[in-house]
């Protein structure tokens, strides 16, 4: 009894202490959520999210996982605009290109290893996209609001011309871009080579979706907790000041604009498998809005705000419908602006620090510092 | 209140072309030649050769629109230069980006302070240290710049809970964290009542004489300039209008003059 109890001890401490570790990674002060209570709600959403299509249905699984889809739209904002302060309308456009570059290819390369490759080219496709507009704007000092206004110039450069590919001199291959018609007719995400592959159509998309995006979130949240998620942060808070601590602030924020685009053309690439179907609709104003209607409602300096507000708000939208259903949604950024300018889940958040009457963070950012100092 | 000057003994510490374009070291930091800075068709600063030695302490005065933050910016390479060239530690770094010249070892603390203040004051210092310094020299470093900057005990506090003083001295320890050999302070103690003018200038003083760091200090405040650093420059219309000793600059009627408006 004894043996066994003193030999538990260590181990049970050992594994707390590695599991304070991983926590570690993912915590500190540019996320919300530093404590084991955070953590244990985390699980149980996951959880409640995997047995989701269980209760619903594949149908109804389906439609969700179109949210959680749009969830990577809302970290790609949520990253190069809450994190590194730079406000762009133009993450549709990585979207849009990833989607039509998946399109393309997999319609071309109808195969798991063609859709496989499609996949990686699609995303690589939105990350080099925002590489290159990223690249001009910087690095020729465009700053400010400016880079806002390039990149909604270049989300609508992109309507007009996808709008407009309605010939057949657009038909790349056996793939025709189809203007204002789309592209119909893409094939389900498949990974994999011959018959050593999946398809993921329905739940098994759903799953993959879920996975997906449940390791995205926990990678940007050790990204922005990392050094260079606080170099990240000092970009966002003060250029000027940033470069006086000898740190190059256009590398920064290129690096951050072209994982920004990486994680919309994701986006954009699973909702082309999503629907089978891409048009130049992704390029309009109004879907450009939506990623900064997503991301000022959650909370634009947390990723847990973009990830909650996206599918809060697009399952709204999805189940109301119609016009009004815009409405509102415009209202709803109207409120969260005018009435909590820093988004619904710092101030579930603070209101939480509050209610525990302490005033400080709920857990350990002090054993957090010292670690990582 | 004393001062390490080194500058004071040397009176001439600029250095010709040629021994700059050799990088022929002397105990010349920094050095401007013909720099020039235009707004659109204001010139903000004309033609200025500006000089400061290895450890000297100076502080550069002058009246509103004399072009004394822009001369510092021009340095850091906030502003890119419409001509001449600046020359820092006998390589020219003119065409050099912000951060490399940081990286060669100048900084700059601006007007307005700037600390992070959703983060609390030891991960402010931690951000200019974490750039080169890991594990337990990052631990030691942070240390030493919170001790350095007078907010030992401060160190899990917000910086936007800090007073503006604090605030001041902060950046200057974070600044200072960077073990630059030239630091530039655009107005340090704007602002801040006169315990914490003394506290700035007690800091100041002390990283010059104990880690020989060069300041370069813009102020207004002539009693604060008299107690940090003997030599003065004078700037005026955007050129150098005088150098020399607090004393003289003090009683000089053509600076009496220029402060008080009216010359022309």
């Amino acid at each position: 009894m004894a043996t066994e109890a003193s030999g538990a001890g260590p181990a049970d401490a050992g594994g707390q202490s590695t599991l304070a570790s991983l926590r570690r990674r993912f915590e500190g002060p540019n996320t919300v959520g530093n404590s084991r209570g955070f953590w244990i709600g985390f699980l149980v959403a996951v959880v409640a999210l995997a047995a989701y299509p269980l209760v619903v249905g594949s149908y109804q699984a389906s439609r969700f996982s179109l949210f959680l889809v749009y969830a990577f739209l809302g970290l790609s904002l949520s990253v190069v605009w809450g994190y590194a302060g730079v406000l762009s309308f133009g993450q549709v456009v990585f979207f849009g290109v990833a989607g039509y570059t998946f399109g393309v290819v997999s319609v071309n390369f109808a195969t798991p290893a063609g859709i496989t490759g499609a996949f990686l080219v699609g995303v690589v496709g939105g990350a080099v996209m925002a590489f290159v507009l990223g690249y001009f704007m910087f690095y020729g000092g465009v700053r400010d609001v400016y880079v806002t206004i390039i990149t909604l110039v270049s989300t609508l450069v992109l309507h007009t011309f996808m709008a407009q590919t309605a010939g057949d001199e657009w038909t790349i291959g056996e793939a025709a871009l189809g203007g204002f018609n789309g592209m119909p007719t893409i094939p389900n995400l498949a990974f994999g080579v011959g018959g050593a592959s999946i398809t993921f159509s329905s739940t098994t998309f759903y799953y993959l979706v879920l996975g997906l995006l449940v390791a995205t979130y926990l990678g940007l949240r050790a990204l922005v907790n990392s050094d260079y998620g606080r170099v990240m942060v000092a970009v966002r808070e003060d250029e000027d000041r940033t470069r006086m601590f000898g740190y190059d602030v256009e590398r920064v924020k290129l690096a951050v604009f072209t994982l920004g685009g990486a994680l919309a053309g994701l986006s954009g690439v699973l909702y082309a498998a999503w629907g089978n179907y891409m048009s130049p609709g992704v390029f309009e104003l109004t879907f450009a809005s939506l990623p900064v209607i997503w991301v000022s409602v959650g909370g634009r300096k947390t990723l847990l705000g973009a990830v909650t507000a996206t599918v809060g708000i697009e399952f709204l939208r999805n189940s109301l419908g119609g016009e009004l259903a815009f409405v509102i949604v415009g209202a709803l950024l109207l409120v969260f602006i005018l009435g909590l300018p820093g988004g619904i889940v710092p101030w579930v958040h603070e209101t939480y620090v509050e209610m525990r009457g302490d005033g400080t963070q709920p857990e350990p950012p002090e054993a957090t510092t010292e670690v990582s100092d | 209140m004393s001062t390490n000057n080194s500058a004071a003994g040397s009176p001439n510490v600029r250095q010709t072309a040629a021994e700059l374009a050799t990088g022929d070291r002397t105990d010349t930091l920094l050095q401007t030649e013909d720099l020039r800075k235009e707004f659109g068709g204001f010139t903000a600063t004309d033609d200025v050769d500006f000089s400061v030695a290895e450890g000297e302490l100076r502080c550069l005065i002058g009246p509103n629109g004399a072009g004394k933050s822009t001369l510092l910016n021009l340095v850091t390479g906030t502003y890119d230069a419409s001509g001449g060239s600046i020359y820092y530690d006998g390589h020219d770094v003119t065409d050099l980006d912000p951060h490399e010249r940081v990286r060669k070892g100048i900084s700059m603390k601006f007007q307005v302070p700037s600390v992070y203040g959703d983060l609390t004051v030891r991960e402010n210092a931690r951000l200019p240290i974490q750039r080169f310094a890991d594990g337990e020299e990052r631990r030691r470093r942070v240390d030493e710049a919170i001790e350095a900057a007078g907010l030992a005990g401060y160190e899990h506090v917000d910086a936007s809970q800090l007073s503006h003083g604090q605030q001041q001295q902060l950046e200057i320890g974070m600044a200072a964290a960077l073990e630059p050999d030239l630091l530039l302070l655009d107005e340090p103690v704007a602002g801040l009542d006169v315990a914490e003018r003394e506290a700035i200038a007690e800091r100041v003083t002390r990283l010059n004489e104990e880690r020989g760091i060069a300041f370069v200090v813009i102020e207004h405040d002539t009693d604060f300039v008299a107690s940090i650093a003997d030599e003065v420059t004078v700037l005026h219309n955007g050129d150098i209008f005088r150098e020399g000793p607090i004393e003289d600059i003090e009683s000089d009627p053509e600076v009496q003059r220029i402060y008080l408006g009216g010359e022309q």
